[in-house]
């Protein structure tokens, strides 16, 4: 009796929503075991701080007022005032700055094993795409409680953005609705944080999500996998295992090293001494600081930022480019240049972490 | 047989546990989530307002201290029936100050300065008058705000 | 036009084409018996002494910034003779001219207008006319009477041309500039050589706190040289005129002190009230060791060891402390709990009402009575303990945090191996 019913409701929910096919997909789809197993976890793990990101997000949307004499007061009274508001804030400053650490740790572990090689070039794109908006996320929520470090970082941030050639003055005026970073920057960033930013990550995490469960994983070149689990429900609880103690750190972190507040932003006051901005833009910020002033004929900081614009096309077009992957081979110089620029990053970000900014 | 029972006896042990484990999880997620939720009491309109204080909770010549913004300030109620505010610390150093209905203005208490009902320092050792504040009345409500 | 400029400017860069000039300009001055009408009304006095080098000119170039000039006063509203003249007749002495004063004269020859009601109230209703009769009272003024030409008077302190206005910043009497004018003599060793008096108050002075609140932090309010000797009148205060100048601006003090017992028996010793213990010149910022019965405090100096006194400056001394320490424990807990993220804003409300008793027991001291003092700690002592509690409690939210996520960790990590023993489970079922 209880079979046949069950059967029946299968039967309605089939008729309307066709969930049997994914069901059976999941069910037959596995993954690989080898001895580099563990980078697929790095992909979950980058989901689920973004999971968290939207939850957290919203949490303090209720509470929070995108304006110049309420933003930082409000953000104040969540962690004072709101029951549990400190964590939630905590978590969401700690989540953002993990998130874009595990971004980039996904990318590389993925451009090592060349996990983009056929057919996944737009899985890569894809993601590369998401790096891009991980990194407008991190520089829009950042303003956001309106603190005086933001503020200047902020102001440093949008005048590079100035420098593009030809297109820079009208780039930095579109950011800071203005001459200058005001209240309406503010505001443009909390719209752009909040609306713009999640309607495209949506969608482009939507796709790199669907063509990661069509494609499944991939094995790193001759890599042999020693057997194969499937991925619901093997490798899905693995995945939430991990998750946990994903938040497990999230909440310890919280908890322990609250994030600051600092000081209400004063527009008016003088920048103080050492202004940076956050650490994963400190290696951008650090190579302009290096240039010379006058690279040929051309300003240092334009050609920096050039570089920086060629090297992300670079980086979206990687698949297209490694045309050794495509005939599934290693080829070294590849490589080289992954960690070359590794190691720029990992040395420019701890130059700017080390030198005055000044 | 034995040993198949045993297994069986082990997994619905785990199963136990991870029920438990999944619903102690999902305590600990939801508990914070749903105090969050519940909003707090507020007197602050705005982050630059505060509610200072009901309409008629203040005679005329007479004072009253109120947090704004983590500092004290003082709202009078002169003898002939203005609202004025201003910060209460008082310039010379620091102490809180406070309305004397007998003199009619606010006075420190520390080193008796005394300012008049505009902030401005009658006498005693104060450098500056007192930062003043906007009053608006709004309903049952006496708010302070910063002045724009 | 253009080239008559051109001819100017390179006139003017010209020492000997100028000297030229002037030679020439005199002459047609002097042949020409009706000046035209621009030159009469720059007037003769301006015309000549511009023309004139080095002491003679100084005058007509300090004029541009003159508080009289720009009133519409000229040379001869002061120094008299006729401008409409031409050369050395204008300065004739029976056209009224009176030249340059000697120095026993400026007072008398400024007060012509300054001590004149109802002149002077033509230009500013609200000035006082009574600066030469309060000068005549001064220690410059009455040894100007005695032929002590050394002594300042008028223009030693307000300048000569220009005089600027009192309220002019550049004025040598704007109040952040009074220490320095004083000093011009008074710190002056070699000029102030046979008074017999000293010269290092200036020096003390900027050392003083009145000195670092004018000079360091621009407190117009704050007082110079002036506010205890007075300007006009300058004369040192005298021993029972002490406490009236400080009281000044002191009053709470002041009123304090006069009911206490030291009035009576500063009085009886011939003692100044306030500068005894606080000094004149160099008042410093008052410590907590100057009262009590340690090498630093005052007390000592009059009061016997074992003596009533001193049990009253020891027991005012602890009522100090006992609300200091409560109050740095609490702001200790509250920085603690603060440091954590927890939100401390209401307990540093709390604080800050017992900082404020604080200050107002340290003042409360010139009661010189235990009992008012401890009144005003035992309140300051009842905010400290709030604060207390309350940076007790932020420590307390601080504790059930680390409870509250020590028991989440725990339910986490278990969860996340319960998690893996199953996913292992399942494979090995497969298996």
């Amino acid at each position: 009796m209880a079979e046949e019913r069950y059967g029946t409701w299968q039967r309605w929910s089939e008729e309307r929503l066709r969930l049997r096919a994914i069901v059976e997909f999941l069910r037959h789809k596995t993954v690989p075991i080898h001895r580099y197993s563990f980078v697929y976890y790095f992909g979950g793990i980058t989901l689920f701080l973004f999971l968290v990101q939207v939850i957290t997000g919203i949490l303090l949307l209720l509470y929070y007022r995108p304006s110049a004499d309420a933003a930082y007061e409000s953000v104040q009274f969540i962690m004072s005032k709101v029951r549990f508001g400190w964590l939630i804030r905590s978590i969401h400053s700690w989540s953002a700055n993990l998130m874009v650490g595990w971004v980039f740790v996904h990318m590389f572990s993925t451009f090592f094993y060349r996990a983009y090689r056929r057919p996944r070039e737009f899985t890569w794109v894809s993601g590369a795409l998401m790096l891009f908006l991980t990194l407008a996320f991190a520089f829009t929520g950042y303003l956001l409680p309106w603190n005086k470090l933001a503020f200047f970082a902020t102001k440093v941030g949008t005048e590079i953005a100035g420098d593009v050639p030809l297109v820079g003055k009208y780039v930095m005026l579109l950011l800071r609705g203005g001459e200058d970073v005001t209240e309406a920057t503010l505001s443009r960033f909390f719209g752009i944080h909040v609306a713009i930013l999640p309607a495209l990550a949506t969608v482009i995490l939507g796709i790199h999500l669907a063509l990661v469960q069509v494609h499944g994983m991939s094995r790193p070149i001759s890599v042999r996998a020693e057997r194969e689990i499937s991925f619901y429900p093997d490798f899905l609880l693995r995945d939430l295992a991990v998750w946990i103690l994903v938040l497990a750190l999230l909440g310890t972190l919280a908890t322990l090293y609250p994030w600051p507040l600092g000081e209400k932003a004063d527009p008016l006051a003088p920048a103080p001494p050492g202004i940076k901005p956050e650490w994963y833009f400190l290696f951008m910020f650090q190579t302009l600081k290096l240039l010379p002033s006058k690279i040929f004929l051309f300003e240092g900081e334009m050609v920096g930022i050039m570089a920086f614009l060629v090297g992300g096309l670079v980086l979206l077009l990687v698949p297209f480019l490694d045309v050794w992957a495509q005939r599934e081979q290693q080829n070294r110089w590849v490589t080289t240049l992954g960690i070359l620029a590794v190691a720029y990053l990992v040395i420019m970000t701890i130059l700017g972490l080390a030198l005055p900014a000044m | 047989m034995e040993s198949a029972e045993r297994r069986i006896t082990r997994r619905t042990f785990l199963d136990y546990l991870l029920g438990a484990g999944l619903l102690g999880l999902a305590g600990i997620v939801l508990y914070p989530l749903t105090r969050y939720l519940i909003p707090p009491k507020v007197t602050e309109v705005t982050g630059g307002s505060v509610i200072a204080a009901k309409v008629g909770e203040l005679a005329p010549n007479s004072g009253k201290i109120f947090p704004f913004g983590g500092k004290p300030a003082i709202l009078i109620n002169t003898p002939d029936g203005q609202l004025r505010a201003f910060t209460a610390v008082c310039t010379h150093l620091a102490c809180t100050v406070q309305y004397r209905p007998d003199l009619a203005h606010i006075w420190c208490a520390c080193h008796d300065g005394h300012y008049d009902l505009r902030g401005q320092v009658i006498s005693g050792p104060p450098p500056r008058p007192l930062e003043e504040y906007q009053v608006t009345v709004k309903g049952d409500n006496i708010i302070v705000s910063r002045k724009g | 036009m253009r080239s008559q400029t051109f001819l100017r400017n390179s006139l003017r860069h010209s020492a000997a084409l100028r000297a030229l000039l002037r030679a020439i300009l005199f002459f047609v001055l002097l042949i020409v018996g009706s000046p035209s009408p621009s030159v009469a009304q720059q007037e003769s006095c301006v015309t000549c002494h511009q023309a004139l080098e080095g002491r003679l000119a100084a005058p007509v170039k300090g004029m541009d910034a003159d508080v009289h000039a720009k009133r519409g006063l000229s040379c001869s509203s002061c120094h008299g003779g006729d401008p409409k003249r031409i050369g050395m007749d204008a300065m004739d002495p029976r056209a009224g001219y009176l030249g340059t004063p000697k120095p026993s004269e400026v007072p008398a020859f400024c007060g012509r207008c300054h001590s004149d009601p109802a002149y002077m109230r033509r230009y500013n209703p609200r000035i006082r006319t009574d600066q030469v009769a309060e000068y005549r009272t001064s220690v410059h003024g009455q040894r100007l009477v005695r032929g002590d030409t050394k002594v300042a008077t008028c223009t030693s302190c307000h300048g000569v041309h220009p005089v600027r206005a009192v309220s002019d910043p550049r004025s040598p009497v704007y109040a952040t500039n009074i220490p320095t004018t004083c000093g011009r003599c008074h710190a002056d060793p070699a000029y102030m050589k046979g008074y017999g008096i000293p010269t290092d108050q200036l020096a003390k002075y900027k050392r003083s706190i009145h000195g670092e609140a004018l000079l360091q932090r621009g407190n117009r309010l704050a007082p110079a040289c002036n506010g205890c000797h007075g300007n006009h009148g300058a004369v040192p205060p005298g021993v029972e005129s002490v406490a009236n100048v400080c009281s000044v601006c002191h009053s709470a003090t002041r009123d304090l002190f006069v009911k206490s017992p030291h009035k009576v028996a500063f009085d009886r010793m011939g003692l100044p009230e306030c500068s005894t213990c606080h000094g004149n010149h160099e008042v410093a910022r008052p410590t907590d060791e100057m009262i009590g019965t340690g090498p630093e405090a005052f007390c000592t100096r009059c009061h016997e060891p074992g003596s009533k006194g001193l049990a009253a400056a020891q027991a005012m001394r602890a009522s100090l402390e006992a609300l200091k320490s409560r109050l740095a424990e609490a702001e200790t807990l509250v920085a603690k709990a603060a440091n954590a993220g927890v939100e401390m804003s209401d307990a540093r409300l709390t604080l800050q009402e017992a900082q404020t008793r604080l200050i107002q027991a340290r003042n409360v001291i010139h009661s010189f009575n235990p009992k008012q003092v401890e009144a005003v700690t035992t309140e300051g002592l009842k905010f400290a303990e709030k604060g207390v509690a309350a940076g007790k409690a932020g420590l307390a939210e601080v504790q059930f945090r680390r409870r509250g996520l020590s028991i989440a960790l725990v339910i986490l990590v278990g969860t996340a191996i319960l998690l893996f023993l199953k996913a292992r489970e399942i494979e090995r079922q497969k298996m």
